[in-house]
């Protein structure tokens, strides 16, 4: 099956001659979630605008379900929902009628009873009848929510859903997030919340400085990119280490008996036998034993902390 | 052409109208009764007619006409602004429509309230003077063509605008004073020689003129050159639009 959005080589160079896009392509498949990393300027929202039709590209192409996003736009931006990243609602408007014009204008016949289903399946049925302005933070969120899927999107963009929310309401999103996912959306999201991408992502793109850095399978980066950490509790740890554990680049832990042991799970050999061997040959004994996997967060660190493209 | 989405757009711009409806039927109703009473009553018993006309009636489709291209220049100017202030214009700008259909439900709905308005003044005259209007189709045809107009002007200068000073500024500066002195309170030919032929360089004293002609079946240049400077205006307006949209100036980066 086609991918549903497919970018290539996409460029975007502002007035200013500002370079948000140096030349992204991406594929995503129907169905997945695609997290895209990358701190603040980097080209998040700029990708996303470009790709919704707000801002227009300077070269390369984008294609939505086959369709392109200059020649045939209404064909395209129909199979669209974004949620932005600013609460941007009309703050006098009742929420039924701001979603009603939502489905309208993308040109989709009234249909109350699938705005309804919308609006009960985001808590927001009870508020139907409230101006956006009476509306929390959190409630006005969900309504921008609504109004992304008033037309039954099959692709959404997520540019930020978290960013200055609090931990409950992040939690809230997550669930939406999964649930939108069960019934079939394609869900494209940004974040500089590396902790959102780990638990909700099926694949994580990070992006700096206008270009694509990575794009892989969430597990696999991690397995891939990921190192992993030994740390060795003492009974009593020596102040000098025996001449045998030497070549073992052993570094002093948190606490004063503990050793850390860092190695690559991609390696062939990783060296915790011999080194198992090479402590109790040095008679010292082992306490605990404890292994870390290093986060995404520290892959993402490793990757923008890099050469700029 | 979608236009379900234009129905969408015109609904909900009509929404904010009916929100604050007394307010949108009281202002008019006001203004027009003190305008009646200053002009009318105090100043215009000292004039007794002008060209056959009680001075009271004469000042009818003057005082339409101020009321309409300012609220016509308002509604449409708002309508698109504050989107664009607010930031919900990213939904205008990612959905399935083109700059057309934007237009004609922004414009649309701006063109509607403004004729409202007219027609609310026209009643309202009505009680204080005995109307008759020799031309009723051609008087609609003014009116609409007015609203619809200075619709688009104000649709042109919501896009610009960066920020609400500057929404007031084209309306306040440049209309207010073209239609004061385009002829809505006294005749051309009421005016030295000199300043007629200034005078006919004020797009709105064709407008008024023929609208005036509408009703009493007299004005200040021939019916024919109204029309056409309507027309032209219109049809500026519409290219100046068509040159946004196709640059996407001030609304899309």
């Amino acid at each position: 099956m086609a991918p549903i959005l497919e970018i290539r080589d996409l460029r975007k160079v502002y007035d200013g001659g500002f370079e948000a896009l140096r030349g992204v392509t991406l594929d995503v498949e129907e169905g997945e979630i695609l997290a895209l990393l990358g701190p603040n300027g980097a080209g998040k929202t700029t990708l996303i605008s470009t790709v919704c039709g707000i801002t227009r590209p300077s070269g390369g192409a984008v294609r939505v379900g086959g369709h392109d996003i200059g020649t045939s736009f209404r064909a395209a931006r129909s199979l669209i929902g974004l949620v932005p990243q600013d609460i941007a609602l009309e703050p006098f408007e009742k929420v039924w009628n701001s979603v009603r014009f939502s489905r309208g204008l993308f040109g989709k016949a009234r249909d109350d009873a699938r705005i309804e289903d919308i609006l009960r399946k985001l808590s927001l049925w009870d508020k139907r009848d409230a101006q956006i302005k009476e509306l929390s933070g959190g409630m006005k969120r969900r309504v921008l929510i609504a109004k992304a899927l008033a037309h039954d999107p099959r692709l959404l963009f997520l540019d930020e859903p978290t960013a200055g929310v609090d931990v409950e309401l992040r939690k809230d999103m997550w669930d939406i997030v999964a649930e939108l996912k069960a019934s079939g959306v394609t869900i494209i999201l940004t974040t500089h919340y590396i902790e959102e991408a780990e638990a909700i992502a099926d694949r994580v793109g990070v992006i700096n400085g206008g270009a694509l850095m990575l794009v892989e399978k969430k597990a696999r980066l991690m397995a891939r990119m990921g190192q992993k950490q030994i740390e060795l509790q003492l009974a009593d740890r020596p102040d000098t280490l025996p001449e045998a554990l030497a070549h073992h680049r052993l570094e002093p832990g948190p606490t004063p008996d503990t050793l850390i042991y860092t190695y690559d799970t991609k390696a062939e050999r990783t060296g915790i036998r011999t080194l198992l061997n090479d402590l109790d040959a040095a008679g010292l004994v082992l306490r605990d034993v404890q292994t870390r996997q290093s986060s995404l967060e520290d892959i993402f660190v490793d990757l923008v902390k890099g050469p700029q493209p | 052409m979608n236009w379900t989405a234009i129905a969408a757009i015109y609904r909900f711009e009509m929404a904010r109208f009916f929100r604050t409806l007394m307010q949108s039927f009281l202002s008019p109703v006001l203004s027009t009764s003190l305008y009646f009473v200053v002009f009318g009553a105090a100043i215009g018993s000292r004039i007794d007619e002008v060209e056959g006309v009680s001075y009271g009636a004469f000042i009818v489709p003057g005082l339409i006409m101020l009321s309409v291209m300012t609220q016509a220049i308002s509604n449409a100017s708002f309508g698109i602004y504050f989107p664009k202030f607010i930031g919900t214009v990213y939904e205008l700008l990612s959905a399935p429509i083109n700059f057309l259909e934007i237009t004609l439900g922004y414009v649309g709905a701006a063109a509607t309230k403004a004729l409202f308005i007219g027609v609310v003044i026209l009643g309202t005259s009505s009680l204080f003077v005995d109307l008759i209007i020799a031309h009723p189709g051609a008087m609609l045809a003014f009116l609409v063509l007015t609203c619809l107009s200075f619709a688009l002007l104000g649709f042109i200068i919501g896009i610009w605008a960066s920020n609400f000073e500057q929404l007031q500024l084209v309306p306040m500066m440049v209309i207010t004073p073209l239609v004061f002195l385009g002829g809505s309170f006294y005749s051309i030919s009421m005016l030295p020689p000199f300043w007629q032929n200034v005078t006919l360089f004020n797009p709105v004293v064709y407008l008024i003129s023929g609208f005036r002609w509408s009703f009493f079946g007299m004005a200040d240049v021939p019916v024919g050159m109204s029309l056409l400077a309507i027309g032209g205006f219109t049809l500026g307006c519409v290219a100046v639009i068509a040159w946004i949209f196709k640059t996407g100036w001030r609304i899309r980066s």
